[in-house]
Formats: structure tokens, C-alpha cells, sequence
């Protein structure tokens, strides 16, 4: 940036997928540094959950310990959240969240890429769950699921209108569901990425952005957990609309 | 680094990477390619031993808490028959200590009985004795007086009268 001079930030050069082999041509299979993360990311989950529990102690050890917090956690968030029906997704929810979760604390590494402050990653994600909510709802209540749109405890008047609303609020869920995490996790990144680079240009002054650097990394990670918290948890808000016996 | 950054970045579209359309099909299907993988690790391998190893300590924990409390109830049945032991002991002895008071206070009241009876016996025959010194004293005394009044008077020159005599020393002696 110095040969050109004067202040230039490009905050979002950080997301940029690049293949790893060089080039810029990105086929299906091409192996970019997002591949890359993600394989991390899948080698830090195992290590944390297969190596760590592989001694399946009484008294566990700190990873085991981890992997047990991670366990009862997500459990105890079905349990209270989906209800008992909806036990059988525990393992789904599990899977989002420790994915979700490791992507985001491990793109906080400096110089290292999250997979998830990209809308194609979010997007599939919210995907699947709207289409799990969706298939396992009209599977278990048939056209029953419908009802859900229809609010029985409104005046007749307005249930057309209200009903439209919630038709339309539902199939904003996924999106909503999908930039939430997607633009929480970009937006974090680029705040630092600027703050550097006025650290780049301001000589002495520039203790004044690295703190606020500082400060952010610190927000960052935990908005990394929140955000992993938050699609988790919505995702059982949403299968309760599928498993659970009343709505609202 | 720059150079060569800028470089890559010229040959895509300006803007945000993200909404860069044509690295979608490569990252849907390498996140796929990674959610399978993270879903056997995660949910075939890994959530079945957590979920065992779980039970199992709750399992243990139990256990354990039933055997403290089998040895607790044990603990106190033994001491409930500890107590009653003592308490029996106890009775038995104070039992004893009554029976044998009384054999003590019964062989006591016999002796002490039997020892009156020789007393009394022998106090009896003990006055019958001294009566009979009394007697025996008393005559000697009767004995004495006579004879020797009789060697007063015949000192004196007299002649003594027996009969005389008799009277006078009966009379002094009842005197």
C-alpha cells in the first residue's frame, strides 16, 4: 500500500477467495483458502472431540471436559427450546454449532479466513434448516403445519392479513437466518481491517487504532460464540414450529 | 504482499467477495464436502461417547450414593445393636447386683438371727450363773458373819448361842 500512497483501506480484500495453486480460476473443485479453513476447522473438531474424548474417562480431562460443556450445552438448549420432541435434531444442532462456532473463533486467528463471514457458507446453512423445518413439519402435521400461519387467537377479520404477514415473515427466516451470522462475522473482520490500516499510516498516533483493535478482537470473539449461539438457537426456535404442540 | 494481492484482485469484479457469484458452486460444495465430514465425526463417532461416557458417570455417581447409603443404613444398625447390647448388659447386671443383694441381706438376716439366739442363749446361762454366785455369795457371806460373830462373843468371853446368833446375822443381812 505505501508505493501507492496515501490512505488506502480495502477492508474487504480479506474475504477474497483465492486458489491455493495459484491462478485465479475457481472451478467446483478447486482448492481455495476457504478449503483450506474449512479442512482446519474439521481437524480442530476432531481433535477437540474424538482425541480429546478417545480415553472416555469417569473424571475427565480438559478436552474431554470441553466436549462435554459442548454436549450438555447444546442438549440442554433442545431440551428447553425444541421441547422433548424434538430430541432426535440434538445431533443436527450439535453439528451446526460446533462448525459454525469453530469457523468463526478460528477466522479470528490473524491472518487466517472464516469460512463463515462468507453468504454462500450462511446461506446453505439457513438453507438446510428451512428446509428441515418445512419437510418436518408438513411430515408430522400434514397440512396441520399450516396452521401455524392461521392465528387462532386474532379476530376473524384479521387473520387473512395476518397470516399473510407470518407467510412472508417465514420465508424471510432463512434470509434473516443467513446474513445475521454472515454479516456479524464480515462486518467484524472489516472494522479491524480499517483500524489497521489507518495503523499503517498514522506513525505515533497509531497506538490509538491498535487499541481500538484491541477492544474489537476482544468484541469479536465473543460475537465469534454469540453469533454461533444465536443461529443455534433460532434453528430450535424454528423446529418447534415443525415438532412442538402449540404455537406462540 | 500487495502487489501481488492487487494483482490477484484485479481479475475479479470490484465490490464485496462475497457476493462474487462465480466462487459459489466451489464453496457450497467444499462446505458440503466439510459438513459431511463434521457430521460423522460429530454426530456418529463423537456425540455416542460423550453421550455413554455421561451416562456412565451418572451411572457411577449412583451407584456410589446407594452403597454410602447401604453403608450408612449398616453403620447405624450396628450401633442400634451395639446400644442394645449394652442396654441388655446393662439390665443384666443391675439383675445381678438385685439377686445378690438379697442373697447377702437373706444370709445376713439368718446369721444375724442366729447370732441373737446364741446371745440370748448365752446371756441367759450367764445370769443363771451370776444368780447362782449371788446365791452361792450370799450364803457364804451368812456363812462368814455367823462364824465369825460366834468368835466375837466366845472372844468376848461369852458362850455363844447358835440360834441367837442366826437371827441376829439374818436380820443384818436383810438389813
Amino acid at each position: 500500500m505505501a508505493e501507492e500512497g496515501g490512505l488506502v483501506i480495502d477492508p474487504m480484500h480479506q474475504f477474497q477467495i483465492v486458489p491455493l495453486g495459484g491462478g485465479d480460476h475457481i472451478g467446483l473443485f478447486t482448492v481455495t483458502n476457504q478449503t483450506l479453513w474449512l479442512g482446519i476447522a474439521v481437524l480442530v473438531i476432531t481433535l477437540l472431540l474424538l482425541v480429546g474424548t478417545a480415553r472416555r474417562s469417569i473424571i475427565p480431562g480438559r478436552l474431554q471436559s470441553i466436549g462435554e460443556l459442548l454436549y450438555t450445552f447444546i442438549h440442554d438448549m433442545v431440551e428447553e427450546v425444541t421441547g422433548h420432541d424434538g430430541a432426535k435434531f440434538f445431533p443436527y444442532l450439535m453439528v451446526l454449532f460446533t462448525f459454525i462456532v469453530t469457523s468463526n473463533l478460528l477466522g479470528l486467528i490473524p491472518g487466517s479466513f472464516a469460512p463463515t463471514s462468507h453468504i454462500a457458507v450462511t446461506a446453505v446453512l439457513a438453507a438446510m434448516v428451512f428446509l428441515t423445518v418445512t419437510l418436518v413439519g408438513f411430515y408430522r402435521k400434514g397440512l396441520g403445519f399450516l396452521g401455524m400461519f392461521w392465528v387462532s387467537s386474532a379476530p376473524l377479520v384479521l387473520r387473512p392479513v395476518l397470516a399473510l404477514i407470518e407467510l412472508i415473515s417465514y420465508f424471510v427466516r432463512p434470509l434473516s437466518h443467513s446474513i445475521r451470522l454472515g454479516g456479524n462475522i464480515m462486518a467484524g473482520h472489516a472494522v479491524m481491517k480499517v483500524f489497521a490500516g489507518f495503523a499503517g499510516v498514522m506513525g505515533v498516533a497509531s497506538v490509538v487504532p491498535i487499541a481500538a483493535i484491541a477492544a474489537i478482537y476482544g468484541l469479536e470473539l465473543l460475537v465469534a460464540v454469540v453469533q454461533a449461539y444465536v443461529f443455534t438457537i433460532l434453528t430450535c426456535v424454528y423446529l418447534r414450529d415443525a415438532v412442538g404442540e402449540a404455537h406462540h | 504482499m500487495a502487489t501481488t494481492e492487487a494483482a490477484a484482485e484485479a481479475g475479479h469484479s470490484a465490490g464485496m467477495p462475497q457476493l462474487n457469484f462465480e466462487t459459489w458452486p466451489n464453496q457450497i460444495f467444499w462446505l458440503l464436502v466439510t459438513l459431511v465430514i463434521v457430521w460423522f465425526v460429530v454426530a456418529k463417532i463423537a456425540m455416542p461417547r460423550i453421550g455413554g461416557v455421561l451416562a456412565e458417570r451418572k451411572g457411577t455417581i449412583g451407584k456410589d450414593l446407594a452403597a454410602a447409603e447401604e453403608l450408612k443404613a449398616k453403620a447405624k444398625a450396628a450401633e442400634g445393636a451395639y446400644t442394645a447390647a449394652l442396654e441388655s448388659a446393662r439390665a443384666e447386671a443391675a439383675k445381678i447386683i438385685a439377686a445378690t443383694k438379697a442373697d447377702i441381706a437373706k444370709t445376713l438376716a439368718a446369721a444375724t438371727a442366729e447370732a441373737d439366739a446364741k446371745i440370748e442363749a448365752k446371756s441367759a446361762e450367764s445370769e443363771k450363773r451370776i444368780a447362782e454366785i449371788r446365791a452361792g455369795a450370799e450364803a457364804a457371806v451368812a456363812e462368814v458373819a455367823r462364824d465369825t460373830a460366834g468368835a466375837l462373843v466366845s472372844a468376848l468371853g461369852g458362850q455363844a448361842d447358835a440360834g441367837a446368833i442366826e437371827a441376829a446375822v439374818s436380820a443384818r443381812l436383810k438389813g
